[in-house]
């Protein structure tokens, strides 16, 4: 073990890994229970009136309000601790990702910390799922011209 | 489909979404902002080849509530804006779809700047 | 040639003091550090201005404990993680004090004694000198990691910046605790370049150090009554072992960690241990000083061992270098 490699080796050999069981039995379940959370207040929306589109859009912001608070009152990250992904991938986590820098940076000031850096952690959704939406919608346009 | 049938198959489907995800951060070297980035454009994806929307009919909140739906909800922005804008319908429809749940964040986060402090991390 | 410093004057540890958070506080430690605030605050505003405060008030109390007042120190040596040390100078401005910040990530502490004995064994030395580091979780999180309501899980082998600090004051003399050899540790890159597994950044280095010292001093470990490494934490303290293994030198039961002591890591979630500039501080100061202080402990070899990288390398892929300097502390009696 004289060189960097076989010490790199070494040490991802001996690294203990996370426990994927656990941590994938906690992202289903929470993870699963927002989703159906999601439903839930879904069928709520639409049971008041909400057209299809306006029920999708209100349980959006409905669990965003519920991330901002929890990411507010200091419980977010501790359940996030639990579950992992469960509360990373829905939009929890990205309701999370925008307030727990805003919080953190207001010590900068509103302007250069809150303003400047909200999006730190959030910024690379917003802007590869617009590049995306960019480049996909360039091929449309195209397909509907000659179609 | 009655309620119950869409809520199981959107507590199913949307766990494992988050599964698959978490097997991503826990197996390989993936740092969490590199695997939301993959499911938003994957939505998007998923959207542009016609897999997206039946997908969505079947499991509802189970796809469009992690960050695939918000890929998906790009998607379908831009393409509907296509049809009404054309060229210009490609810059205007992606964020468009996406307004409500990003600038409900961002408003959200500057509210809870101006209301709570930062705390420590609890070991 | 040699690498090893004989003090001709040992540098004699005249008072000591060390405070912690919440987190410390709550560990098999706990009751043993001078000052706690549960806050993790110390009456500052900031996360970055408490990491000052906790410094100051290590201090002061390091101060009080000997009876001095800080225009009896004609040196400060300090050093923190924060961007360009700001903790310290922000902390410790107020006292006017003479003042040499530090850099040596985690190890700055026995960065901090090696220069102090410098300074009292000069051709002209000074009279006393005072060493503190501090460390803040939640400015270290801030800086290095992401926002502290962000929620994310960690791997096993990352560790937990302590939020504590710990001081120093020295003389010169040859009577109590006494620095009496020390010996600057090698940059060494091992090639990792995981931010969370620092274990194993800062092993190598480490075992550098130890062949070095035990080769050139002919010394063997069994001449110490403890071998004292500030942060390894367990997986470091497990790799510094085979490392060494490899080498024909075994530190057998004599090694303690400060960071896999400060915390109780069935109960507290911290991973691998605890780590950063004020873990080897608070624990040297409020655990292996009083028990060479109550003659328990004769003879230790105190390693402190740093990772040296910031936010910037670690993202654009560079390996993070490991350091380790070394100190031997020992009673003596006149």
């Amino acid at each position: 073990m004289t060189d960097k490699q076989a010490y790199l080796q070494y040490v991802n050999r001996r690294a203990a890994r996370s426990p994927v069981l656990r941590n994938c039995a906690a992202a289903f379940w929470v993870g699963g229970s927002i989703c159906l959370g999601g439903q839930l207040l879904r069928a709520l929306y639409r049971a008041l009136g909400a057209s299809p589109d306006a029920a999708g859009t209100l349980v959006s912001i409905t669990l965003v309000f519920f991330s901002a608070l929890a990411t507010g009152l200091g419980i977010f990250d501790t359940i996030a601790r639990y579950a992992g992904a469960g509360t990373l991938l829905p939009i929890t986590g990205f309701a999370n990702a925008v307030v727990s820098p805003a919080i953190d940076t207001k010590s900068e000031g509103f302007v250069l910390g809150v303003g400047a850096k909200i999006f730190t952690v959030a910024g690379p959704v917003l802007l590869y799922g617009t590049a995306a939406s960019v480049l996909y919608g360039l091929i449309y346009w195209v397909y509907v011209l000659f179609s | 489909m009655s309620l119950f049938y869409e809520c199981v198959a959107a507590f199913c489907v949307g766990g494992l979404l988050c599964v698959v995800a978490q097997l991503l951060i826990d197996l390989t070297r993936l740092t969490p902002a590199r695997i939301l980035v993959s499911f938003v454009v994957a939505g998007v994806v998923l959207s542009a080849v016609g897999l997206y929307e039946p997908l969505y009919r079947f499991a509802g909140c189970g796809v469009s509530v992690p960050l695939l739906g918000f890929g998906g909800a790009l998607a379908r922005g831009v393409r509907e804006a296509v049809h009404t804008d054309g060229l210009l319908g490609v810059l205007t429809g992606g964020l468009s779809a996406a307004a409500a749940g990003t600038t409900a964040a961002m408003m959200l986060g500057l509210l809870c700047a101006l209301i709570f402090k930062s705390r420590p991390k609890r070991a | 040639m040699g690498h090893i410093w004989e003090f001709e004057a040992p540098a004699r540890v005249l008072s000591h003091a060390s405070a912690v958070g919440r987190e410390e506080f709550l560990g098999p430690l706990g009751s043993l550090f001078d000052y706690h605030d549960e806050s993790d605050r110390f009456g500052a505003k900031t996360w970055e201005k408490a990491e000052g405060a906790l410094g100051a008030t290590v201090f002061n109390l390091a101060l009080g404990r000997a009876g001095l007042s800080h225009t009896a120190i004609d040196l400060l040596l300090a050093g923190d993680l924060q961007n360009q040390c700001v903790a310290s100078s922000g902390g410790l401005s107020v006292f006017g004090v003479p003042y040499l910040g530090l850099y040596g990530a985690c190890s700055t502490f026995v960065e901090g004694l090696l220069v102090s004995a410098l300074a009292l064994n000069a051709a002209q030395p000074l009279s006393r000198v005072a060493v503190v580091t501090t460390s803040h979780n939640c400015a270290a999180e801030r800086q290095f990691r992401l926002p502290l309501e962000y929620g994310g899980q960690r791997t096993p082998t990352a560790q937990w910046t302590a939020t504590a600090g710990g001081c120093l004051l020295l003389e010169r003399g040859r009577q109590g605790v006494c620095l009496t050899a020390g010996m600057a540790g090698r940059m060494v890159d091992g090639g990792v370049s995981d931010a969370a597994n620092m274990g194993a950044a800062m092993a190598p280095a480490a075992a550098d150090s130890l062949v070095r010292w035990f080769r050139e001093s002919g010394e063997s470990p069994t001449d110490y009554d403890a071998i004292i490494t500030g942060d390894l934490g367990q997986e470091g303290s497990e790799i510094l072992s085979d490392l060494l293994a490899m080498k024909g030198l075994s530190l057998s039961d004599r090694h303690r960690d400060c960071g896999v002591l400060l915390y109780d890591r069935a109960r507290q979630d911290v991973h691998a241990g605890g780590s950063g500039c004020g873990c080897c501080a608070s624990v040297t100061a409020a655990l292996f000083l009083p028990q060479l202080l109550r003659g328990e402990m004769r003879r230790v070899l105190l390693m402190a061992t740093g990772a040296l990288m910031s936010p910037t390398s670690v993202q654009q892929g560079g390996s993070i270098v490991g350091i380790a300097p070394i100190v031997r502390m020992e009673v003596l009696e006149k």
